[in-house]
């Protein structure tokens, strides 16, 4: 394209726009009766009558491209930031009426009497997010090898969509479902067995249940995505020096994926630690250090789902919850650095 | 092994089935298409067409909004305009974010709202909340698919004399359109399905919004008031509001299947 047309194209998107936010200007002025619209998009009409007088060249469309793109670039790590910000701040007024080692050490949650202690929810959320992984690691990896090596043809190519189907079903959804189906599992069945005989179903181990099967889809497609990356070649070197399949599997697979692997189970320890509302639905909400598995509890995202509607009453419960909120992110960011420096490591080690 | 993969299979087809099997009895054509009553959650009658228009007027503008700036800073990621060391940063600073549980999001709102002295819900925060979820999915998708793009086919468009910003434009987009696609449908699917974050904005609503200071229902919040009641009549409509949701995830998908197929004809290989 020769400059001169671009810049006749550029022109005429410039005074096409000019009209449309001159018309919307007016329009938001008069109809909606809204001055903000009507500044904005007047700011906006002011900026392409300036483009009007300015020759766009194609260096100066290079230039105002990457300074734009720059521009939005360097605005979300802002965001990031921001995020961080907003939420210490906010967290601010209950650690000057708190201590830190009382918020985190004590275990009365009781906002209408002032008393905000975290300590059994933390002990909840670790206890179900253990459960969940220690389920969902081993069911999902070993089912990943089945799909990637075992598995017929026809198999393969039903499964595959099917789990990345499901890896985008919304957790609400999940919600339900174990409320529908594994509250009374729970109760009638697994906790009797166990030899607890008082559970309402709305336990601990429930949450860990369906955490578990919400994290299987995310690992075990990621792990495909792994197997799938190695050589063919690194396979057969292997089987053609007298390794059986399973030999293969798991010296050079596993090996070849491990931190594909890492990964993904990264991922679904990032899922199953901050799910909010399934966990809420199913884990009877209430903060108590648990006697047992199959007794009612709280993790750290599900307080604020169940207690966030109480926040215009108690103000103070709104820097309580901003302070959880905190946590969250924390520990998500410490998890991220943490699995970003093994993962560096590891793919140095197990190169191939 | 092959038991693993009968209880991954028989747990994931056990969610789909029980949706189904309970939501599509209580669906009809006047709860899809009537908005709610008064007192809905009571039992009352109608349906709840405005939670549908309310979570696309929710996910829809996010996922724009989100495009727009993913696919800027994806663009610029490449070693092209930025250092590779820096464009490493801030993948890691968007993976963190891609990791950070969507109802912290909300709390981020939330307390903004507080601040402006907002009670209730908006549409405004609603869709903010959701942007903020989706820019990290939809970004670090669209970038994975643009790393993918050969050097070679880059340097083609150089040696004829584009400048960077065309290439990024014209020749970089193509090729990585298929990825973009999915991207976009995939930060949709999150978008619209997501809960928590909206669960903390956007309130509840018996009509449509018409401005942005409105409260609005959504579906995953409708099957949370829903389910929370103790009615067991109210509770079915649960399952009728979810499979809706499940429908339409499954609708992204299947659309993101025929797209990505019918784009990856144009990319050259």
């Amino acid at each position: 394209m020769s400059p001169s047309t671009l810049n006749d194209l550029f022109k005429n998107k410039v005074v096409l726009g000019g009209i449309v936010s001159l018309l919307l200007s007016i329009l938001s002025l008069f109809v909606l009766n809204n001055l903000v619209f009507f500044v904005v998009f007047l700011v906006i009409f002011i900026i392409l009558l300036l483009f009007n007088f300015i020759k766009i060249t194609r260096k100066l469309y290079d230039t105002l491209g990457s300074r734009l793109m720059l521009f939005v670039t360097a605005s979300i790590i802002f965001l990031f930031f921001l995020l961080l910000i907003i939420l210490i701040q906010g967290s601010l007024r209950i650690l000057s009426e708190e201590s830190l080692p009382s918020l985190l050490f004590s275990s009365t949650w009781k906002p209408f009497s002032g008393e905000f202690g975290l300590f059994a929810v933390i002990i909840d959320t670790l206890i179900v997010t253990a459960i969940s992984m220690l389920i969902a690691v081993p069911i999902s990896l070993l089912s990943a090898i089945y799909i990637a090596e075992y598995a017929p043809k026809k198999f393969k190519n039903i499964v595959r969509p099917f789990i990345d189907v499901l890896a985008g079903v919304p957790s609400v959804v999940f919600g339900l479902c174990a409320l529908l189906v594994f509250v009374p599992i729970v109760r009638d069945d697994i906790a009797p067995f166990f030899g607890s005989n008082i559970s309402s179903g709305f336990s601990l181990f429930t949450a860990a249940l369906i955490l578990a099967i919400m994290v299987f889809p995310i690992i075990i497609s990621l792990c495909l995505e792994s197997f799938n990356s190695i050589p063919i070649a690194l396979k057969e070197a292997s089987l053609s020096v007298g390794a059986t399949k399973w030999e293969t599997v798991k010296k050079v697979i596993f090996r070849a994926s491990g931190p594909g692997i890492l990964a993904a189970i990264f991922l679904g320890f990032g899922r199953a630690f901050g799910e909010t509302i399934a966990v809420s639905m199913v884990i009877g909400n209430q903060e108590l250090i648990p006697s047992s598995l199959f007794g009612p509890g709280q993790t750290l995202a599900s307080l604020i789902a169940s207690n966030y509607t109480e926040v215009s009453s108690i103000p103070i419960l709104a820097s309580a919850l901003i302070f959880v909120a905190l946590l969250l992110f924390i520990v998500v960011l410490i998890f991220n650095l943490l699995g970003y420096l093994v993962l560096r490591r590891a793919s140095k080690r197990w190169k191939y | 092994m092959l038991a693993s993969v009968f209880i991954v299979m028989g747990s994931l087809i056990l969610i789909v089935g029980v949706i189904v099997f309970n939501g599509a009895p209580s669906l009809s054509l006047q709860i899809l298409t009537q908005t709610s009553e008064g007192g809905f959650y009571l039992g009352a009658g109608g349906g709840f067409l405005n939670a549908i228009v309310g979570s696309l007027l929710l996910a829809l503008p996010a996922t724009g909004l989100a495009f727009i700036i993913g696919i800027a800073i994806a663009l610029y990621l490449q070693k092209d305009f930025l250092n590779p060391s820096i464009a490493n940063f801030i993948r890691i600073c968007l993976d963190i974010l891609w990791g950070v549980p969507s109802v912290v999001y909300g709390v981020f709102c939330l307390t903004i709202m507080i601040a402006i002295g907002m009670t209730g819900g908006s549409v405004l925060f609603g869709i903010i909340a959701l942007t903020l979820l989706e820019i990290p999915i939809i970004t670090r998708s669209i970038d994975e698919s643009i790393k993918m793009v050969p050097a070679g086919l880059k340097e083609t468009a150089y040696s004829l004399g584009s400048t960077k910003v065309e290439t990024a434009m014209k020749v970089v987009r193509r090729q990585a359109m298929p990825g973009i696609i999915a991207g976009v449908l995939l930060g949709f699917g999150r978008g619209i399905g997501d809960a928590a974050s909206i669960l903390l904005t956007v309130g509840d609503s018996n009509y449509f919004p018409t401005s942005l200071s409105d409260q609005t229902a959504a579906l995953p919040t409708m099957i949370l008031n829903l389910v929370s009641m103790p009615d067991q009549v109210v509770q079915n409509k649960a399952y009728a509001v979810a499979f809706v949701l499940l429908m339409i995830v499954l609708l992204i998908s299947i659309i993101t299947r025929y797209l990505t197929k019918k784009s990856s004809k144009h990319i050259i290989k």
